[in-house]
C-alpha cells in the first residue's frame, strides 16, 4: 500500500502543477463564450467576422458620439472681421465660428477650457503652442474630410473622432529608438515583446517605414516562379506587423481585408482593403504634412524619446473599432470642417 | 500488492546494476552503472549508466555548449543584461541572422557575425552527434537506422539554415535563433512565397507527419492491448507468432480487413517518420529556388479552385490614374 500512496502522490503532484498552467493559459490565451462568427465572403473560404457580444458592448459603450450643439445661422458678421488673428475660421458667421470653438473645448479638453489653447486673457494671442497646433489640426480636418473620401466617405472625421475628451489623442505613436545596449547585436528591430504587433516578437515599429516614410507593403511574390522579386523573409516580417497593428486597431482579423489562401490577390480580396489601402496613404500624409512640420512647436515633454511628434496609426481614429465611432457621422453638421478655408 | 498495469505500471524495471552486453569491438573501457533512480524506473529502467561519452561526445557537447552560450548571451545582451527581462521576454528573444544586403559574406559580428558563429558551432554538435549514434550503433553490431533517421531531421535543418540560403544566395533567408521569432520566420516565409500550404512537399510532410502520430497511436495501443499475452515481446513474435500476435493481426483485419505483421509494422513507423523531415526539407528547397508564390503555383497547376467573386470586382487602387503613392 505504501508504494500506492507513493503513486498517488506523485500522479496528483504532477495533475495539479500541469491544472494550474492550464488555467493560466486559459485565462492568458483564451475567450470567454459566447464567441459568435458572421460569414463576409464565400461559402467554404472562412471570410468570417468573430465578435464576442461583451467585448462588443464594451467598444459600443466607449464609443458613444456626444450630442452636437445646434447649428447657428451663417449670416452676420464674419468671425474673421469681428475677432483678431482667426487665420482660418474667418469666413464662419461669429454664431458658427463660436459653437465651433465651444464644441472644439467639449471634443479636446472638456475639463481644462478654452485657456488649454487661448491666453484667455488676449484670446488672440498665439503664445500657447496648443493654439498653432489647434489651428493646424483644423486645417488637417478640413483636409481630411475634402480630400480623402475614398476612405472616410460622407461620414468624415471631427476633432472627437480622435480625441475623444483627450488633449493628446489616447493611441499616438512615436518612433521607436535603438534597442542595442550590450552591443552584441545591432537592433534588428524586432525579437522583444511588440504591443504594435499583437504582443508578437515582430517589428516593434512598423509605423515609421509603412506610415510616416512610404516603405513597400507589398512582399508576395505575383508570379508563380522566380522573376526577380527582390522581397525577403525580413520584409515579410515588417509588413505582417503592420497587418496585425491594423487587425488590432479595427478589432477585425485578417479575413475582413483577405482571402488568406492569397493575401496579396486584389481580385479575391474585400471592397474594404481598397478603403485601407487608401487609408494608409491618407495617413503618410498626414504624418508628413500635418504632424511633422509641428514637430518644433510642440514642447520636448510632449515629443517623443527620439524628439520626434506625435504621430498617427490606424489606432488613432478606428480605436478597435472597424468603423470609427462604429460609423455614425458627426462631420456633415459642421459644413466647415468639409472642406479648406483660409490660411497656409 | 505491486501488479502489472497496461497504462501507468507500478513494476519498477530494476534489476542489478548490469554493465551490458559485451562486445568485440569496445573502443573504451566500459563504464558502470552508476545508480538507480526510482522515478525513472517508473517510466522506463532505473538503471542510470554505463555512459558513453568518446570523442564524438566531447566534440559535441563542446561545441553545443559554445552554441547555446553565443544564442543566450546575445539574447541577455538585446534585454541590456537585465535577468528578469531575460525570463519575462525570453520566448520572445532572438538571435537574428544577417541583413539580406550581406548576401552570402561573412557580416560584421553585430549584423549577423553571431549568428553564423553560433550556426557553425550548432551544427558541428548535431554532426558530431549524429557519429556518436552512428558509431554507437555500429560498435553494438546495430542497424543503424536511428542515426539514419536522424539524419533526416538535420537535412531539414541544413535545408532551413545552409543549403537553401546559399542558393538563395543570402543568410537573411534562414532562421533565426529564438523561439517566437523562428515561429514568426514560418509565418513569414508562407506569407513571402505566396501559401506554403499549396506547397505539394508541404502537403506530404504534414501528411506523414500526422500519420506518424497515428501510427505510433495504433502501435502503442496494440501493443498494450496484448501485452496481457507477452505481446510487448514484438521481435519474437515477428518470427514465431504467439498468440498475442494472432490476437493483435485479427484485431486488425476484423477493423480494417488488414493487418501489418509485428515486423513490417516497424518500417511504416521508421518511414512515416523519417519521411516527415524529408520531403519537408524538399519543400523548403524549393520555395524561393524553383517556386515563388505555392498559390499561383498550385492555380496553374489546377489544384486551387475559384471561387464566385461575391463583391464584383475588387481592384488593386495603385494601378488606377492618378493614384496616391
Amino acid at each position: 500500500m505504501k508504494s500506492n500512496l507513493g503513486f498517488g502522490f506523485t500522479f496528483g503532484a504532477i495533475g495539479l502543477v500541469i491544472a494550474i498552467f492550464l488555467a493560466i493559459a486559459m485565462i492568458a490565451g483564451f475567450e470567454r463564450p459566447p464567441v459568435q462568427t458572421a460569414q463576409g465572403g464565400y461559402r467554404g473560404t472562412g471570410i468570417d467576422e468573430i465578435y464576442n457580444p461583451r467585448t462588443l458592448a464594451r467598444l459600443h459603450a466607449a464609443n458613444v458620439v456626444p450630442a452636437s450643439l445646434p447649428q447657428l445661422p451663417a449670416s452676420g458678421p464674419k468671425a474673421g472681421a469681428v475677432y483678431k488673428n482667426v487665420k482660418v475660421l474667418g469666413d464662419l458667421s461669429v454664431g458658427e465660428f463660436t459653437r465651433l470653438m465651444a464644441s472644439i473645448t467639449t471634443w479636446v479638453a472638456p475639463t481644462q477650457g478654452c485657456a488649454y489653447c487661448h491666453n484667455t486673457a488676449n484670446m488672440a494671442d498665439d503664445g500657447l503652442y496648443t493654439k498653432v497646433v489647434a489651428r493646424r489640426m483644423i486645417q488637417m480636418t478640413q483636409h481630411v474630410n475634402a480630400d480623402w473620401k475614398q476612405h472616410v466617405a460622407a461620414t468624415g472625421v471631427t476633432c472627437f473622432t480622435c480625441h475623444r475628451g483627450n488633449p493628446v489623442p489616447s493611441q499616438t505613436w512615436f518612433s521607436a529608438q535603438d534597442q542595442t545596449h550590450g552591443a552584441l547585436q545591432a537592433d534588428p528591430g524586432k525579437n522583444l515583446v511588440a504591443p504594435a504587433a499583437g504582443d508578437s516578437s515582430l517589428p516593434g515599429d512598423p509605423f515609421t517605414p509603412f506610415l510616416k516614410d512610404a516603405a513597400n507593403i507589398r512582399v508576395q511574390a505575383t508570379t508563380a516562379l522566380p522573376q526577380g522579386d527582390a522581397a525577403t523573409i525580413k520584409n515579410a516580417d515588417w509588413t505582417y506587423a503592420l497587418m496585425m497593428h491594423m487587425s488590432s486597431a479595427l478589432g477585425v482579423n485578417c479575413t475582413y481585408f483577405h482571402n488568406t489562401r492569397s493575401f496579396g490577390d486584389w481580385s479575391q480580396s474585400t471592397p474594404q482593403r481598397v478603403t485601407a489601402w487608401y487609408g494608409i496613404r491618407m495617413v503618410r500624409d498626414l504624418n508628413a504634412d500635418y504632424l511633422g512640420p509641428l514637430t518644433a512647436t510642440f514642447p520636448q515633454a510632449r515629443r517623443g524619446p527620439g524628439g520626434d511628434v506625435a504621430k498617427v496609426n490606424c489606432a488613432t481614429c478606428h480605436q478597435g473599432v472597424y468603423k470609427p465611432l462604429f460609423g455614425v457621422g458627426m462631420a456633415a453638421g459642421f459644413p466647415e470642417l468639409q472642406a479648406p478655408s483660409g490660411g497656409h | 500488492m505491486a501488479e502489472y498495469q497496461n497504462i501507468f505500471t507500478q513494476i519498477q524495471v530494476r534489476g542489478p546494476a548490469y554493465p551490458g552486453t559485451p562486445v568485440a569491438d569496445s573502443d573504451e573501457p566500459r563504464g558502470v552503472a552508476t545508480g538507480f533512480v526510482h522515478l525513472l524506473g517508473r517510466i522506463g529502467d532505473a538503471q542510470i549508466g554505463p555512459l558513453y561519452l568518446g570523442y564524438s561526445g566531447v566534440i559535441s557537447l563542446i561545441c553545443g555548449f559554445i552554441a547555446i552560450e553565443i544564442i543566450g548571451l546575445n539574447m541577455a545582451a538585446q534585454v541590456n543584461w537585465s535577468p528578469v527581462q531575460f525570463v519575462r521576454q525570453l520566448p520572445w528573444l532572438a538571435l537574428e541572422p544577417p541583413p539580406p544586403a550581406y548576401g552570402l559574406h561573412i557580416p560584421p559580428l553585430a549584423q549577423g557575425g553571431w549568428w553564423l558563429m553560433a550556426g557553425f558551432f550548432l551544427t558541428t554538435a548535431i554532426l558530431a552527434w549524429w557519429w556518436r549514434m552512428y558509431s554507437r550503433a555500429r560498435a553494438l553490431g546495430l542497424g543503424t537506422h536511428t542515426a539514419w533517421a536522424f539524419a533526416s531531421a538535420i537535412w531539414l535543418y541544413l535545408v532551413l539554415g545552409f543549403i537553401r540560403p546559399i542558393l538563395m544566395g543570402s543568410w537573411g533567408e534562414a532562421v533565426p535563433f529564438g523561439i517566437f521569432p523562428h515561429l514568426d520566420w514560418t509565418a513569414s516565409f508562407s506569407l513571402r512565397y505566396g501559401n506554403l500550404f499549396y506547397n505539394p512537399f508541404h502537403m506530404l510532410s504534414i501528411a506523414f507527419l500526422y500519420g506518424s502520430a497515428l501510427l505510433f497511436a495504433m502501435h502503442g495501443a496494440t501493443i498494450l492491448a496484448v501485452g496481457r499475452y507477452g505481446g510487448e515481446r514484438e521481435i519474437e513474435q515477428a518470427v514465431d507468432r504467439g498468440t498475442a500476435a494472432e490476437r493483435a493481426a485479427l484485431f486488425w483485419r476484423w477493423t480494417m480487413g488488414f493487418n501489418a505483421t509485428f515486423e513490417s509494422w516497424h518500417r511504416w513507423g521508421w518511414w512515416f517518420a523519417v519521411l516527415t523531415p524529408l520531403v519537408g526539407g524538399i519543400g523548403i528547397l524549393l520555395t524561393g529556388t524553383v517556386v515563388d508564390n505555392w498559390y499561383l503555383w498550385g492555380v496553374k497547376h489546377g489544384i486551387a479552385p475559384g471561387y464566385p467573386a461575391v463583391w464584383g470586382s475588387v481592384i488593386d487602387p495603385s494601378t488606377l490614374p492618378g493614384a496616391p503613392k
